[in-house]
């Protein structure tokens, strides 16, 4: 089904090299792949695995030391500040924990007020940015009224990780990574953002990346699954693929080390 | 803010600091109100007076009512002020050569001792090998001994204008007295003079004053310029970290106070302003503010609310100001404090080796020691010279870095007791 | 039933915070761990289920309290006692504790058999060294470490080693019961595994006689435990078997714990996941009824003013909610 899709963000030898000589460590190590537009990826790896880095360089936070990305076919340019707000209207991200993604110094309405800004809303009347605030903070179930004027860390982390889903649904970018949203959240509350961003992309259209240690997460909500192992991906392919029949020997001792519920979690295998 | 404020507040080694900061400035502003003096006016002819009231004789006398006091232990007041100690150690040991038991003279009760003296003292009596000066000096003290107990008035003359004959104009008896009020030249002089006989408390405060600002300048520029440059070299990074590191590393390796004696030096005397040895100050001490931000700021610019930032589109100053600044800015007020009293020592540094600003303009605190180490106070005893000005400098930064303290617990939890 | 090894009755204890406000993280909570048993204990973060762990030691230290109830361990009563005493002689030898961030307990100038002399001696100062070092050598063997690891420090071990190391000297004095406090949360998966293996491991090679489990993560807490207590807002919410418990939970709230399970397993990718609204109570002034009636989808009026007891189901089975049993099944079932 992905391949009647356009591919949305493609990368061919994508490398990271941090360090050089004795210090030199490759994070990101030649990797090839193709998102497709509307689709839910997934990348999974253990900590160390280099998939956050991935996901900087995806990002257009850092620069690749190697290799070409390509977004929409083209051939991505971010080398100047306007070229990377550009891209950056396209690509979004939310990161792992919702205490640190926010600047304690800064309000609510100016962090939701930003992303206006940049979908080019700067001059719009006052009454519409805050109809826009309160249609973003309805669509995450908070009540916008309740949040002007307040301070992020007044907030629940749960509460915080739907504020920045409300912040991508004003943005409505092309792309949203996902970096391990859920891992510092409680879990009833975990079915909730996943349900707002599954929400979202429906919403939108958007391609949902997820970086995740958690195979099951990965399973549950993505297309295509990527599992990533010392900087390279070992597998690809559907969820069902990978995750029900995995070929390699680590995705297989990946999945054999998650504790299960209805098959018997197999403890002689370490 | 208003709750970091409150903690702020609520930490008692702050509060102790900021108390006695405030104390110290507080005088520094009010006393010049009150005391209007020119700080470095030379008032007295010699060096180092003792602390003291100072009371004009000439006024004195001349005082507009003269109050008789009958006071008994009057006399005895007055023998006993003028009486020295070695009189009265002489006095003691002929008084044992005369054959009187030791444990009966108290040479520290004046009227015991002068009644005996007065019983046993023979002028004429020559001890064994004692020498004919000694016999005279004790002649001596016992004529001025007899000289103080008389009840004789001190007249006063003045010269007739036509005869030219002295002429007694008053008398001045033994039971006449001032009020003090009424005398019309009376200066306290609470730490007395320093070696060029001006008023040390004065120049004190004006001293802690000039030396406050100068720290405070000298604290800024450094904050400023390691601010900056920590800033820059740490969230751009690449090559300007590493031309701003090469530098900042160079200025480790040299000496900061060699550099700032040799800068110092070289813009000579009649240059040296006390703002020029502020901003030489500042312009040497800006190193480990800038290693301290930098290493704060590299630590924050991979946190995602900075990486949340740029993907909101916002510029790198707009980052720096926003995302970096506020969370550095308790360390940086931290950094400043104590930049503030550290200048404050490098200035007393500086000064006390005559490479301060110069004499001529402004007392600081440096000079003033550097004064009183030139003309010795030190060595002479002249404590009031120098002590009061090593407590105020230990005082500043002594509660310069228990506010520094206070705040370091506040804004770092793990500190916190 | 079998031998109880640690029995708690109605303990309550709270924390008094900075502002001398009082914060009851443990409210009335009964339990009952059995020689060669599992307890596990559930919730979320801030549901008391941590502050529970350091209750059961009966060592209390400011900002943690004791108000009331019993622990009674090994048949003896420890609540009363002298903190001193429970020091010296129920920590470390009855009852062992290992908290989440437990490797970090390692002193790092120190190599781990130094360690492991610093504990034994502590109990037991005459111990000869020799002796200590045989001790811990078997009893690594025993444990699957390898007794190289007795002389290396803690900088040159793995997380996941780490982690093992310091459960392994946590229960080298032989201690009746051990409380395991998210043991293996900060591993990745295959440390954890390891971990969870060693632990259940203890029982079968007679280190320990029971344990407690303390985890959010469900699928590895029903993997671990026999009994699972599910804790919400400082109460025990549901007592069951680790199987009634996961696939037939009673109390609405564990319901929708258990409903946000997700595995990598087959035929599991579309369900549905439940989603519970809202935050807990703020236990500084928790609500006078039921405590989870805010966010609970089966509310009744009275549910908010009376105050809910844990009922009895029979089988050691207990749920806090005023609905029967039958209600809540055909409501899980047909929906409400």
């Amino acid at each position: 089904m992905a391949g009647e899709k356009r591919v949305c963000l493609s990368g061919m030898g994508v490398t990271k090299i941090f360090g050089f000589g004795r210090t030199r460590t490759v994070a990101v190590d030649h990797v090839d792949f193709k998102f497709h537009e509307g689709e839910v990826v997934s990348i999974v790896g253990e900590s160390g695995s280099g998939k956050t880095t991935l996901a900087k360089i995806l990002l257009g936070l850092i620069n690749p030391t190697e290799g070409e990305i390509y977004f929409q076919g083209q051939k991505r340019d971010i080398r100047t500040h306007r070229k990377k707000q550009e891209y950056w209207k396209n690509i979004q991200a939310i990161f792992q924990d919702p205490f640190s993604s926010y600047n304690i110094f800064r309000k609510i309405d100016s962090v939701l007020m930003d992303c206006i800004h940049m979908r080019g809303g700067r001059w719009l009347p006052h009454a519409k940015k805050v109809e826009m605030m309160a249609e973003a903070c309805r669509f995450v179930n908070l009540k916008f009224e309740e949040l002007t004027n307040k301070y992020p860390f007044e907030l629940s982390g749960g509460q915080m990780q739907r504020l920045m889903i409300a912040r991508i649904f004003l943005l409505k970018p092309k792309i949203l990574l996902a970096d391990e949203p859920t891992s510092m959240i409680d879990a009833c509350s975990r079915a909730t953002i996943l349900d707002y961003l599954m929400d979202l992309r429906n919403a939108i259209g958007m391609t949902l990346i997820f970086i995740t240690h958690d195979i099951g997460l990965a399973y549950y909500v993505s297309d295509t699954v990527y599992i990533m192992e010392r900087g390279r991906f070992v597998e690809y392919g559907s969820a069902d693929e990978v995750i029900l029949r995995p070929k390699q020997a680590y995705t297989r001792r990946l999945i054999s080390d998650v504790p299960k519920i209805y098959e018997e979690w197999d403890l002689s295998t370490v | 803010m208003r709750h970091t404020l409150r903690q702020i507040f609520r930490s008692g080694k702050f509060v102790v600091g900021f108390s006695i900061f405030m104390m110290i400035l507080l005088i520094v502003i009010v006393y010049p109100l009150v005391v209007t003096h020119p700080p470095l006016e030379i008032i007295g002819q010699g060096t180092f007076f003792p602390p003291g009231i100072y009371v004009s004789t000439y006024d004195a006398i001349n005082a507009p009512t003269t109050y008789m006091l009958n006071l008994t232990d009057a006399a005895a007041k007055r023998v006993a002020n003028k009486l020295k100690n070695e009189d009265r150690l002489a006095m003691k040991e002929w008084m044992v050569a005369a054959g009187v038991p030791e444990s009966e003279i108290d040479i520290a009760d004046t009227e015991s001792l002068l009644t005996l003296w007065k019983r046993h003292y023979d002028p004429n009596k020559r001890m064994e090998g004692m020498t004919f000066a000694r016999l005279r000096y004790y002649q001596r003290v016992n004529a001025a001994i007899e000289g103080l107990l008389s009840t004789e008035a001190a007249i006063i003359a003045a010269k007739n204008r036509e005869t030219g004959a002295l002429e007694e104009v008053s008398a001045v008896k033994q039971t006449d007295y001032v009020n003090i009020s009424e005398v019309a030249n009376v200066r306290v002089l609470a730490l007395g003079t320093d070696n060029f006989g001006r008023d040390v408390l004065t120049e004190l405060v004006r001293a802690t004053g000039v030396s406050l600002q100068i720290g405070f300048v000298a604290g800024l520029i450094a904050t400023l310029i390691g601010l900056t440059l920590g800033l820059l070299a740490g969230y751009i990074g690449g090559l300007v970290d590493d031309v701003i590191m090469f530098f900042t590393n160079l200025f480790t390796v040299i000496p900061g106070f060699v550099l700032l004696i040799l800068i110092s030096f070289s813009i000579g005397q009649d240059k040296r302003g006390a703002f020029t040895i502020a901003t030489v100050i500042g312009l040497t001490s800006w190193v480990w503010t800038t290693r301290a931000v930098r290493a704060q700021v590299m630590s924050l610019r991979n946190r995602d609310h900075v990486n949340l930032s740029k993907l909101s589109g916002h510029s790198i100053p707009y980052i720096i100001l926003t995302d970096i600044l506020p969370y550095i800015a308790s360390y940086v007020v931290m950094a400043l404090i104590l930049q503030i009293s550290s200048g404050i020592l490098a200035e007393a540094g500086l000064s006390i080796l005559g490479l301060g600003p110069r004499t001529t303009e402004v007392p600081t605190l440096g000079l003033m020691m550097n004064w009183a180490m030139i003309y010795q106070a030190p060595i002479l005893g002249k404590w009031w010279a120098y002590l009061p000005v090593l407590v105020t400098i230990a005082l500043i930064t002594f509660s310069m870095n228990l506010m520094n303290t206070g705040l370091d617990q506040v804004f770092n939890p793990a500190l916190r007791d | 039933m079998g031998q109880a090894v640690l029995e708690v009755n109605d303990l309550t204890t709270k924390y008094i915070t900075r502002f001398r406000e009082d914060i009851y993280a443990v409210d009335h909570v009964s339990l009952r761990v059995e020689e060669g048993k599992t307890l596990g204990i559930a919730g979320e973060s801030g549901c008391g289920k941590s502050t529970l762990a350091l209750s059961l030691m009966g060592y209390y230290f400011p900002p943690l309290h004791y108000v009331s109830g019993e622990i009674i361990l090994n048949g003896r009563k420890i609540t009363g006692m002298k903190p001193d005493e429970i020091r010296k002689t129920a920590l470390g030898t009855e009852i062992a504790y290992i908290p989440q961030a437990a490797m970090n307990a390692l002193n790092p100038t120190q190599k781990v058999i130094n360690f492991i002399e610093d504990v034994i001696l502590a109990h037991n100062p005459t111990q000869d060294k020799k002796d200590i070092y045989e001790l811990a050598r078997a009893s690594f063997e025993v444990l699957g470490l390898p007794a190289s690891v007795l002389h290396k420090y803690p900088v040159e071990l793995s997380g996941g080693m780490k982690q093992r190391t310091v459960i392994a000297v946590s229960v080298i004095l032989r201690p009746t019961v051990l409380i395991a406090d998210e043991p293996s949360s900060a591993l990745d998966v295959t440390s954890q595994k390891m971990v969870i293996k060693m632990l259940k491991g203890l029982m079968e090679n007679g280190f320990i006689k029971a344990m407690i489990f303390i985890t959010h993560e469900l699928p590895l807490l029903y993997n671990v435990a026999d009994d699972i207590m599910v804790m919400y807002a400082g109460q025990i919410v549901e007592k069951a078997t680790a199987k009634q418990a996961v696939f037939d939970p009673l109390h609405p709230y564990s319901k929708g714990l258990m409903g946000s399970i997700i595995v990598p397993e087959s035929g599991l990718r579309s369900v549905k996941l439940t989603a519970i609204p809202g935050a807990p109570p703020n236990l500084k002034k928790p609500p006078a009824g039921c405590r989870f009636a805010e966010r609970c989808k089966y509310v009744q009026p009275e549910c908010k003013v009376t105050y809910v007891p844990l009922y009895d189901a029979g089988n050691g089975r207990a749920y806090r909610c005023i609905l029967s049993e039958k209600t809540l099944r055909e409501a899980y079932q047909h929906g409400w």
